[in-house]
């Protein structure tokens, strides 16, 4: 593995940032075209209800719409999960939440749409609903699907209960005997909003002839169009997808929820179709991640030693089946080498917006309560918590709770220097507390393709299809500086749309820089072997004795011949006489990830008086492989320690016994602000992945696991009770109190 | 209804629009002006990424109607600074890395050149106060902080 680098490591300007600084860059609100109409949809007021009937003449008649949407307009999909998606983007026969999209209107503005939303009559027949995840999956709950319950459950659970997954080894109640303490304890936590900044927008352009042009922020754009295709019909390679620049996402723009409808309104029109959610829209319709009801039992002898452990997690997912809570029975006890572990999940529907991923989905909750229980298990054993996560942790070889065994990672690393750190040791001051703990994210590979140019003057483009939602294009710019020897600011690398360069899964799992990285290495190797071919050919000597050092071609040895080193610039400024253009592509499937483990700590205050608490310290340390640019590096790992922090402290979906959402909008959904934080310390570990050639792990999700616990182990040292439910608001606090 | 005719100066230039009573004037700048570095993040002052200058204070132009601004000196983030010429925040935000979506950052940059006009040596309090109606769901504010606090060093002639 490559060990000196003169490019990683260092914190170019990213190639984005000017334009992101002077206004000019495009997100998907921002680009109109001609001849474009206006749109808007049509949202259920009721948790479930039937849609008897749908009246649109009045809508159609109002001058100035030129185009009026329902379910009725979609027709059947074959795949299910497409199907799901389409129907959670328009209701048909019933709407299955508040919010859900009953009907859609086109106009020449935005002032006829809404008008013309309020001329459609719909008549809804109330159903009985259900949001709480215990009480949808209890046997006689309202079921929001028929036919669609896991096939290896009982009668004791509802037909809400669409999954169930269970992972572990060893014998858990032979562990919990040999338990000298064994605590068990029943957590919740509410759905929180990834809470990205720009609501979805699109700009939709679909003719009669089924050749389409779409324009969106997404955090996938073959996504988009692999779904829209199946929805509407039509070839994919019909349908062009763009990226716009993508105002966070964060796991929630890895499906569509307007898409489908814009083009649909589109292709009745016969115009673009401009579609933007306003941020009410963004709560009730957009997908939140799940709540869950959690019970996490943990044995463990007087010296620390966990003998066994058991998770029982019910997350909730929303109006459609899903598959999610597996994530989190498999990230549960990931930190620890257990011999007897069991991780049980089960995936229940409920009348709220379907869920989709929110930054290592699925995992936070879990790992929040089974380190809830690791801090009590320490405090009751007088036990100092981050020795004992060191006497139990994962490390290379272990065999994993969820089955693979670990190659090296960098756990052992984080904690040693979490115990190091002088925040550790640091005096703490009354009605303060601190608070410690684990996190893990899988991290994921995924298809990528990369393709790169040679110009004549030595510069490199380079195209990729994975929106850049946080600075990709720097590192991925960084790795091919690095890997062809030239100046990183000679590259320039863009995201192409859907017709311009191959397949390119999703922007999740912290993959991109791994998997592009990968794909750009091998695409600039690609490159550099065509250039010393090319060199080969000018020197006249055999192409296998020529090497690339330091940015250009050289004979391999005395014996290859005696030329001076030819360098990118000057093979390329040849290559029209040489054999024509040079250029480097790959395609693939990268599969050695390399999972990351991260440490925090945090200090709390809780007023007594008024329950409030506020972050004094915080302390974040993760294992990152290697950090390309360490500065985006350190972003990544404060901004999901600071959503943590909103997930413990402020963050939820409140519904009223109506099942309706009662504060969709950023007032009453508070997430942090400035004066809400201190600085984020980020700390760096540095154990390569084996799986990349520079040692690279995913590093955008880890963060976001330990913070829930951390905040509330602290809450529980700073107020001398501890909270088995979040968010923990100051209400609840006093409560406690 | 009929439009309403506005004359008014945005970013130094003379503009002129018809807009309907009820338009915000964010609506205005994105739609009618083609200015679209002001962005719509919530529409009801929660979020600031629509923050601009009115007559020289700091506003959510999604508060404030089309209709208001005849005769006013309107600043958005086009008219903080151009590439040859960028602001000192500007500046320090990217060599910061203090964005990663971008989307917040027009109306950080708005919001922190009115800060510094009216305050050039806030402490880090001060700056996480002002910015408190400026959301970031991205960088947890570390970075945004330092980058404004570094600007502010820069313009009062230090560690420039």
């Amino acid at each position: 593995m490559k060990q000196d680098f003169k490019i990683l490591g260092t914190r170019p300007i990213r190639p984005d940032g000017l334009d992101k600084v002077t206004g000019k860059a495009m997100f998907g609100s921002d680009k109109s075209v001609t001849g474009m109409l206006h749109a808007r949809i049509l949202r259920s007021p009721h948790a479930h209800a039937e849609i008897v009937s749908i009246d649109t003449s009045k809508a159609e008649a109002l001058a100035g719409v030129k185009a009026v949407i329902t379910g009725d307009d979609f027709a059947d999909v074959e795949n299910r999960w497409a199907r799901y998606t389409m129907q959670n983007c328009m209701a048909q026969g019933r709407a299955l939440y508040d919010g859900h999209a009953v009907a859609a209107v086109a106009a020449i503005s935005k002032t006829v749409a809404a008008e013309a939303l309020k001329l459609i009559e719909v008549e809804y027949k109330i159903l009985p609903h259900v949001t709480d995840v215990d009480e949808a999956m209890a046997p006689g709950a309202p079921v929001l699907h028929e036919g669609v319950k896991a096939r290896k459950l009982g009668d004791d659970v509802s037909g809400n209960t669409v999954g169930y997954y269970s992972f572990g080894h060893g014998d858990i109640e032979a562990g919990f005997a040999n338990a000298e303490l064994v605590i068990d304890r029943t957590f919740k936590t509410a759905a929180v909003h990834q809470g990205y900044i720009e609501p979805h927008g699109c700009l939709a352009d679909l003719g009669g002839d089924g050749r389409g042009e779409l324009w969106c922020s997404t955090q996938g754009h073959y996504m988009v169009r692999e779904v829209c295709s199946e929805i509407l019909g039509i070839d994919s390679s019909q349908l062009r997808v763009t990226a716009s620049e993508i105002g966070g996402g964060f796991g929630g723009k890895t499906t569509v929820f307007i898409e489908p409808v814009a083009l649909k309104l589109s292709q009745k029109a016969g115009k673009p179709v401009k579609l933007v959610m306003s941020r009410e829209e963004v709560f009730r319709a957009s997908g939140p991640t799940m709540s869950a009801s959690m019970d996490i039992k943990i044995g463990m002898t007087k010296a620390g030693k966990i003998t066994g452990a058991h998770a029982k997690l019910r997350y909730q997912g929303g109006a459609f089946p899903y598959q999610m809570v597996m994530m989190g029975a498999m990230s549960a006890f990931a930190a620890y080498d257990l011999e007897h572990v069991q991780a049980e999940g089960w995936d229940v529907m409920t009348n709220r917006p379907k869920m989709i991923s929110y930054r290592a989905p699925g995992a936070p909750m879990a790992v929040y309560a089974v380190e809830s229980v690791m801090d009590e298990l320490c405090q009751k054993l007088e036990l100092d918590p981050i020795d004992t996560r060191l006497m139990n942790a994962a490390r290379e070889g272990t065999k994993s709770s969820y089955g693979p065994t670990f190659k090296a990672i960098g756990l052992v690393e984080a904690l040693e220097a979490a115990k190091a750190h002088p925040h550790y040791s640091a005096p703490l001051a009354p009605n303060t507390g601190r608070g410690v703990s684990c996190g893990f994210w899988f991290n994921f590979g995924g298809q990528v393709s990369v393709s790169m140019a040679i110009n004549a003057d030595g510069t490199v483009n380079l195209i990729e299809g994975n929106p850049d939602i946080g600075g990709s294009r720097a590192s991925i710019s960084m790795m091919a500086a690095e890997a062809l020897g030239i100046e990183y600011d000679r590259i320039r690398t863009i995201v192409g749309d859907t017709a311009s360069v191959g397949f390119s899964d999703v922007t999740d799992g912290s993959r991109v820089t791994f998997a592009v990285g990968i794909a750009t290495i091998n695409a600039a190797n690609a490159a550099i072997k065509e250039m010393c071919k090319r060199a080969a050919k000018i020197w006249e000597i055999d192409a296998e004795a020529v090497e690339w050092v330091d940015g250009a071609a050289q004979p391999s040895g005395h014996n290859a011949g005696n030329f001076p080193p030819m360098s990118l610039a000057e093979i390329a400024a040849t290559s029209g006489k040489t054999g024509g253009p040079i250029a480097g592509h790959h395609e693939g499937a990268p599969d050695k990830a390399g999972v990351s483990f991260g440490v925090h700590m945090v200090d709390v205050e809780v007023d007594p008086e008024t329950g409030f608490t506020s972050i004094k310290r915080y302390t974040a340390f993760q294992d990152v492989g290697k950090a390309i640019h360490p500065a985006y590096v350190e972003g990544q790992i404060q901004g999901g320690a600071v959503q943590g922090i909103g997930w413990a402290l402020n963050e939820e979906y409140i519904y009223g016994e109506d099942g309706l959402l009662q504060n969709p909008g950023f007032l009453d959904y508070r997430i942090p602000v400035a004066s809400d934080l201190p600085m984020i310390d980020a700390v760096i570990i540095e154990v390569p992945n084996p799986g990349h050639p520079y040692g690279v792990r995913g590093c955008g999700e880890t963060a976001i696991v330990p913070p829930l616990a951390a905040v509330s182990n602290g809450v529980a040292q700073a107020i001398g009770v501890r909270m088995f439910e979040l968010p923990m608001s100051p209400p609840k606090i006093l409560k406690a109190l | 209804m009929s439009k309403i005719h506005i004359t008014t100066q945005v970013n130094g230039d003379a503009v002129e629009f018809l807009c309907e009573p009820d338009e915000t004037l964010l609506d205005v700048l994105r739609d009618r002006l083609n200015l679209t570095g002001a962005k719509e993040g919530c529409g009801t002052g929660d979020c600031g990424a629509c923050s601009v200058t009115l007559n020289g204070r700091l506003v959510a132009s999604c508060l404030v109607l089309g209709a208001e601004v005849a005769g006013s000196e309107i600043e958005t983030v086009e008219g903080v600074g151009t590439a040859d010429a960028l602001h000192p925040v500007q500046q320090h935000l990217l060599d910061h890395a203090a964005l990663q979506c971008g989307i917040c950052t027009p109306g950080i940059i708005v919001a922190a050149k009115a800060l510094l006009l009216q305050n050039p040596n806030p402490s880090e309090e001060e700056v996480r106060y002002w910015l408190a109606g400026n959301l970031c769901r991205c960088t947890g504010y570390d970075k945004i902080i330092r980058a404004v606090l570094s600007a502010a060093a820069e313009m009062r002639g230090e560690n420039a």
